[in-house]
């Protein structure tokens, strides 16, 4: 039985595959993104959503440390148990200034989509290196988004 | 007669233009951080909340169109300047400017892969080294006290200034063989280079202390939130041998990937300001487009000596200010 050998530019096609479908998914999430992220800042800043530091007193916060700004911001204006952190934001979502961080987290999540979107072709061409890799991508990058990896001064 | 400048006039007015306006923008930033820091100890009241989006609107606009003809990220210009002379607290700019470069390399993604000019399997296990190394680099960042971060952001910028000034460039480097690593992942490819009316082949060599390179690149990139391609294209091109057009795409797609990681630590640490980074984020995007679009006419050695000046001034403030010493401006 004799091995049958694929054309290079065959092969070539085959091998992007998974980089198209990378490139469609991250075009839809980006465009996302930045509409969500542009509409939500100007809720903000029109003052359609109220914010939980009035726009008027931000300068007085942001020369502060993120440690300080996080504690006088929560100590003055949000009064809540704990300082924002994490997707706590999600808790405060209703303020003007915390909507916005939905189009962030899309923009910095829309790789995680990418990668898990091409697991599957990878695996289905019995690539099993680089779906392996694509799949500790995910870990790595689920890891850093889950905000287990607390740090401070 | 018109008033439009023409001829090689056109981009020595532009440049100085573009310059004038930084200026402006470097001199209220620099005299508003001033007034903020009296205004804390005085108690006076503090200036218009609007003027800092709008400066960094106009900044981060005038950075986008150097950076895409100078041939840097925005990362690598913004958080050194904004650090230096805007009333920002470092955590904040470097979240912000993870989030410049990261966008910026979103948005040329999509482009780039679709071209084949960036290359997926190239980019998966280099993202993946860079990208877990970032982490770690943020996190050091993170901990490490401001004035030491600010002292080597500012020795690492005119480490950068080094690099663009001596590190050669390669359009299509002479790779004989590839190596055994890069040979059972497969990491070659094709190209249409318009310029030539070919279709380019290539493949890659070195392929381990490449990706070791990797490891201290996104160190670097997370703890200092500088976007990487300054140190992602020579590795790409000069060690591993990636054709140059490669090399660029493939280290801009490689951002999106490195900085998400980084990104996220920021962003759960809180040091995100919406106020901060949607103008950021409209101004460089804006810019960018600008610049891509002078591309075709602009004098790139003229553009790239700008940039290397304003990586020199910015790098020479963040030193100073990391260590509590005067500077000049």
């Amino acid at each position: 039985m004799g091995t049958i050998v694929m054309p290079k530019a065959l092969m070539r096609r085959r091998s992007d595959d998974e980089q198209l479908l990378y490139a469609s998914i991250l075009e839809v999430g980006v465009y996302l993104g930045l509409v969500v992220l542009l509409v939500t800042f100007a809720l903000y800043v029109s003052g359609a959503v109220a914010p939980s530091v009035p726009l008027r007193e931000l300068p007085g916060y942001w020369h502060l440390s993120v440690h300080d700004y996080l504690e006088a911001t929560n100590v003055e204006h949000l009064h809540h148990e704990h300082v924002i952190t994490g997707w706590a934001w999600i808790s405060v979502i209703g303020k003007g200034d915390y909507l916005n961080f939905l189009g962030i987290v899309l923009l910095a999540g829309v790789t995680i989509v990418c990668y898990l979107g091409i697991i599957p072709t990878l695996a289905r061409k019995h690539d099993r290196v680089y779906a392996t890799m694509a799949a500790i991508e995910v870990l790595v990058l689920t890891l850093a988004a889950s905000g287990v990896l607390a740090v401070g001064h | 007669m018109s008033w439009v400048v023409r001829g090689p006039w056109r981009w020595g007015v532009g440049i100085a233009v573009g310059i004038a306006a930084l200026w402006l923008v470097l001199w209220v930033g620099s005299s508003e951080a001033w007034a903020v820091q009296q205004a804390a100890i005085t108690g006076a009241p503090v200036t218009a909340w609007w003027i800092w989006p709008v400066a960094l609107l106009v900044l981060t606009f005038v950075m986008g169109i150097l950076a895409a003809l100078g041939g840097v990220g925005g990362g690598v210009l913004f958080v050194p300047i904004v650090s230096g002379f805007f009333p920002f607290h470092l955590d904040f700019v470097r979240g912000c400017g993870l989030l410049v470069a990261l966008s910026g390399a979103l948005a040329a993604g999509p482009g780039f892969l679709k071209m084949n000019l960036a290359s997926l399997r190239l980019a998966i296990p280099v993202a993946l080294i860079a990208s877990a190394c970032a982490i770690f680099g943020a996190m050091i960042g993170l901990a490490l006290p401001t004035n030491v971060v600010q002292t080597a952001l500012g020795a690492t910028i005119l480490g950068i200034v080094v690099i663009m000034m001596v590190a050669r460039k390669s359009e299509f480097p002479d790779v004989r063989e590839a190596d055994h690593l890069s040979s059972i992942l497969r990491i070659h490819g094709v190209y249409r280079e318009a310029s030539l009316g070919q279709t380019i082949d290539w493949k890659i060599h070195r392929t381990i202390p490449g990706l070791l390179l990797f490891v201290v690149i996104g160190v670097m990139a997370g703890m200092f939130g500088l976007g990487a391609g300054w140190a992602n294209v020579p590795v790409l091109n000069l060690v591993m041998g990636a054709p140059l057009k490669v090399s660029v795409a493939t280290s801009k797609f490689l951002l999106s990937i490195t900085d998400t990681s980084a990104a996220w630590v920021y962003l759960n640490q809180g040091c995100v300001i919406p106020m901060m980074v949607v103008p950021s984020l409209v101004g460089i995007m804006l810019g960018s487009f600008i610049g891509v679009r002078l591309l075709r006419t602009a004098k790139p050695r003229v553009v790239r000596h700008v940039v290397i000046g304003l990586l020199l001034f910015s790098g020479a403030k963040a030193i100073t200010k990391g260590l509590g010493l005067p500077f000049f401006f």
